[in-house]
C-alpha cells in the first residue's frame, strides 16, 4: 500500500518526475551506449588478428609496424629484403610465413600484395578464417581479391576490371596493367574489408616500368612480355609468422630482432594490440568519465527536484505523521520514491539504449566497421543499472534527512 | 483531576525549539473517557501546540502528559508514533487527505501504522465503506480519487479515517472552518453520530463559540493555557 501510495504520489507530480526520469534515462542510455561502443571497439580491435604468432617488418616501433601491417594505417619506413625473408622462411621454428607488400592503392583502398597462404593463415575473431562471399582466390597474375567494403562501396562484382594506382592517394595509375576481380571476401569487420589483395608477383609486375617511385619515361612493357619476366619480389613490407610450437615464439622473436644482416623487428600481435589500445584507451577512459558525470548530474537534478518539492509536501508529511508514521517512515518514503524514480529512469535508459542500438547498429557497422551486438542485458549492464538506482537512493538521503528533521520539528502542525 | 481522565496534562511547559519567543504552560487539563470537549480559542492561542503535545509529536519540556493511562514521556519516539496511531484519530482544518490516493487508500492509511486498530476491523474495506455510508458520502466513493471530492466530502472522509478501527480518542482541529454554515451543521451531526456509536472521546478545537451546545463541556484556551511571548 505504501509502495502504491508512493507511486501514486509520483504520478501526481507527473511532469517534474517525468522530466527527472527522462534526464536519468538519457544519461543512463548515454552511459550504457558508451560502454557498448567501448567494449565493442575493444573487442573488434582485439579481434582484428588472431592465430598469428609474430609480425616481422623493418625496424621501427612495434605500434607502427602493427598499424601499417594489420590496420593499413601509415606507411612502412623501410622494406625487408627478399633475401632476409627467405632466410627467415627457411628457419626450422617457422610453421608458416606469409609475406605482405604494401604501398599501392585503388581509389581510397589500400592494395596489398601477398600469397595465397594469406587466405589460409590470416585469422580474425578468435580463429575465424577468411571466407569468400563470391569467386575464388586469385589465380592469374592480374587477378585480385577484394574485401567486402571495397566491393560494396565501389559496386564491384567478380570479373570487373580495376586499375591500381601507384602510391597512396595518388593519381598516377598503373593503367597498363588492369586487374580483374576474381573473388570478394565475406565481411570480417577487420581492415581486410577495405583491402584490395593481389599476388606478390603482381606488385612486381605493375612496377616493371617504374624506378624509385617514378615512371621510367617512354618505357611501356607489354603485358605479354611482363608475364615472361622473373617477377620474384625484391622486397616485402612485412610478414606474418606462425611458429611450430608456441614455446619457440620468444626465441624466434629474439633471433629476428638480432638478425645481423638487416635491422628487423618482430612483434607479438597481442602485445602490440594491448600497447596500441593503451594509447587509444585514454580517450575511451575520458569518454567513460564524461558519461559517468552525466549520470551524476542527472541524479543531482533529481536531488534538487526532491528538495524543491519538500516544502509543498510538508502537508502530506504532516498527514503521514498524524496517522502514526514515524519520521523514519517519512525518510523511507522519500528514499523509496527516489528509488522508484531512478529505477524508472534506468529502465527507460535501457529501453533508449536498445532503441538507439536498433537504429544505429547498421549505420555504425557500415560507417566504422564496428559491429555492436544487440544482446540481452548482461550482468555488467544490470550492475550499472543497479548502481544508478543505489546512487539515486544515496543521493536522495540528503533531502530525505531534511524531511526527517522537518517532520520531527513540525509534528502535525505545518508552519510555513 | 480524576484518575479516569483519558487525557491528562499537569504542569506542562513547552517551548518550540529554535523559537525562544513562544512558549506555553498548561497547569492542568484533563478530558474524561467518552467526554466530548470543545476547546475555544483564537489563532495563536496555543491550540496547535496543545494538540501536538497530546498527540505526542512533541514532548513537554517539563510536566506530565498522560494519554490513555500512559505517560508519553516514558515512550520512545517510535513507540509514541505507534501509540498515537493506535489511540488517536485526527481531523485537520483542511487538506486532510493525500490527494493522489483513492478515498479507500486514505481511510485505510492509519491501519498501516496501527496493528491493533487493524485487528479490530474484520474487513477493513467493508468497514471503510460502512463509515462512508454512515457519514452520508455517496455510494462507491471509496474508489474515487481524494482530490476529486468537494471540501465537505473530504472532511467527512477525514472523519472516517480518524474513526476506522475505533481509536479511543478523536481529535479535530477546526474541522468545520472551511465549510459553510449548513454544511457545518450537517458535518457535526454526522460526526457526533459516529462518536456516539463508537463511544469515542472527542476533543475538538474551534474559534466558534456557537458550536458549544453540542458538547459535554466547553473550555476556553485562556482558562487552561498561559502563553509567554518575549518581545524580541
Amino acid at each position: 500500500m505504501i509502495l502504491r501510495l508512493a507511486a501514486a504520489s509520483l504520478v501526481a507530480r507527473g511532469l517534474t518526475v517525468g522530466m527527472t526520469v527522462l534526464a536519468i534515462g538519457l544519461s543512463v542510455a548515454l552511459f550504457l551506449g558508451v560502454e557498448k561502443v567501448r567494449t565493442g571497439a575493444k573487442a573488434s580491435f582485439a579481434d582484428t588478428i588472431s592465430g598469428t604468432d609474430l609480425i616481422v617488418g623493418a625496424r621501427s616501433g612495434s605500434v607502427q609496424l602493427l598499424l601499417y601491417s594489420v590496420f593499413r594505417i601509415g606507411n612502412a619506413t623501410n622494406n625487408v629484403t627478399w633475401e632476409s625473408y627467405q632466410d627467415l622462411a627457411s628457419r626450422p621454428e617457422i610453421d608458416w610465413i606469409v609475406p605482405i607488400s604494401l604501398g599501392d592503392s585503388h581509389r581510397q583502398f589500400r592494395v596489398m600484395g601477398t600469397t595465397s597462404a594469406f587466405f589460409e593463415h590470416y585469422m580474425y575473431r578468435q580463429g575465424r578464417s577468411l571466407g569468400f562471399g563470391e569467386g575464388v582466390v586469385m589465380d592469374d597474375l592480374f587477378d585480385t581479391v577484394i574485401g567486402h567494403d571495397v566491393a560494396q562501396s565501389l559496386g564491384y562484382g567478380v570479373g570487373d576490371p580495376i586499375v591500381v594506382a601507384h602510391g597512396l592517394a595518388s593519381f598516377t595509375e598503373h593503367k597498363d596493367q588492369p586487374f580483374q576481380v576474381s573473388g570478394i571476401l565475406e565481411k570480417t569487420g577487420t581492415p581486410v574489408d577495405r583491402t584490395v589483395i593481389v599476388s606478390m608477383e603482381a606488385i612486381e609486375a605493375i612496377h616493371v616500368d617504374w624506378q624509385r617511385g617514378a615512371r621510367i619515361p617512354g618505357q611501356t612493357t607489354p603485358v605479354d612480355q611482363i608475364r615472361q619476366m622473373d617477377l620474384t619480389p625484391k622486397a616485402i613490407t612485412a610478414a606474418l609468422i606462425g611458429v611450430e610450437s608456441p614455446l619457440q615464439t620468444f626465441s624466434l622473436q629474439r633471433a629476428i630482432n638480432e638478425y645481423p644482416e638487416e635491422p628487423l623487428l618482430a612483434i607479438l600481435p597481442g602485445v602490440a594490440l594491448q600497447e596500441l589500445w593503451g594509447i587509444v584507451g585514454i580517450a575511451e577512459t575520458a569518454l567513460l568519465a564524461v558519461s559517468v558525470m552525466v549520470v551524476v548530474t542527472a541524479l543531482i537534478g533529481m536531488m534538487a527536484t526532491i528538495f524543491s518539492s519538500l516544502n509543498e509536501r510538508r502537508r502530506e508529511m504532516a498527514i503521514f505523521r498524524a496517522m502514526g508514521a514515524s519520521p523514519m517512515a517519512i525518510l523511507g518514503l522519500l528514499i523509496l520514491e527516489a528509488i522508484l524514480t531512478a529505477a524508472a529512469g534506468a529502465v527507460l535508459g535501457l529501453g533508449l539504449l536498445y532503441l538507439g542500438l536498433f537504429i544505429a547498429q547498421p549505420i555504425i557497422d557500415s560507417a566504422f566497421g564496428l559491429f555492436l551486438p544487440i544482446d540481452p542485458p548482461a550482468i555488467r549492464e544490470a550492475l550499472v543499472l543497479l548502481a544508478v538506482v543505489a546512487a539515486g537512493a544515496i543521493v536522495s538521503m540528503i533531502p530525505a534527512l531534511r524531511a526527517y528533521r522537518l517532520s520531527l520539528a513540525d509534528g502535525m502542525v505545518v508552519r510555513s | 483531576m480524576g484518575d479516569s481522565g483519558i487525557i491528562e496534562l499537569k504542569d506542562v511547559r513547552f517551548r518550540w525549539p529554535g523559537r525562544t519567543s513562544f512558549s506555553i504552560a498548561v497547569p492542568e487539563f484533563s478530558v474524561a473517557s467518552g467526554e466530548t470537549v470543545l476547546l475555544l480559542g483564537e489563532s495563536g492561542s496555543g491550540k496547535s501546540t496543545l494538540l501536538s503535545l497530546i498527540c505526542g509529536t512533541v514532548l513537554a519540556d517539563s510536566g506530565v502528559v498522560v494519554v490513555g493511562g500512559t505517560d508519553l514521556k516514558t515512550l520512545s519516539g517510535w513507540s509514541r508514533d505507534r501509540f498515537r496511531a493506535e489511540q488517536i484519530g485526527v481531523v485537520f482544518q483542511q487538506f486532510n487527505l493525500l490527494p493522489f490516493g483513492s478515498v479507500a487508500d486514505n481511510i485505510l492509511l492509519p491501519l498501516r501504522f496501527a496493528p491493533d486498530r487493524k485487528g479490530r476491523c474484520t474487513d477493513a474495506r467493508r468497514e471503510a465503506e460502512g463509515l462512508c455510508r454512515a457519514l452520508g458520502l455517496p455510494e462507491g466513493v471509496v474508489e474515487s480519487k481524494a482530490a476529486t471530492l468537494s471540501v465537505g466530502q473530504q472532511q467527512r472522509v477525514a472523519v472516517a479515517r480518524a474513526l476506522i478501527g475505533q481509536p479511543p480518542i478523536l481529535i479535530a482541529d477546526e474541522p468545520t472552518s472551511s465549510l459553510d454554515e449548513t454544511a457545518q451543521a450537517n458535518f457535526l451531526d454526522l460526526m457526533f453520530d459516529q462518536v456516539k456509536v463508537q463511544a469515542s472521546t472527542l476533543l475538538m478545537v474551534s474559534h466558534d463559540p456557537r458550536l458549544g451546545e453540542r458538547f459535554d463541556r466547553v473550555v476556553r484556551m485562556s482558562e487552561i493555557v498561559t502563553i509567554e511571548r518575549e518581545v524580541a
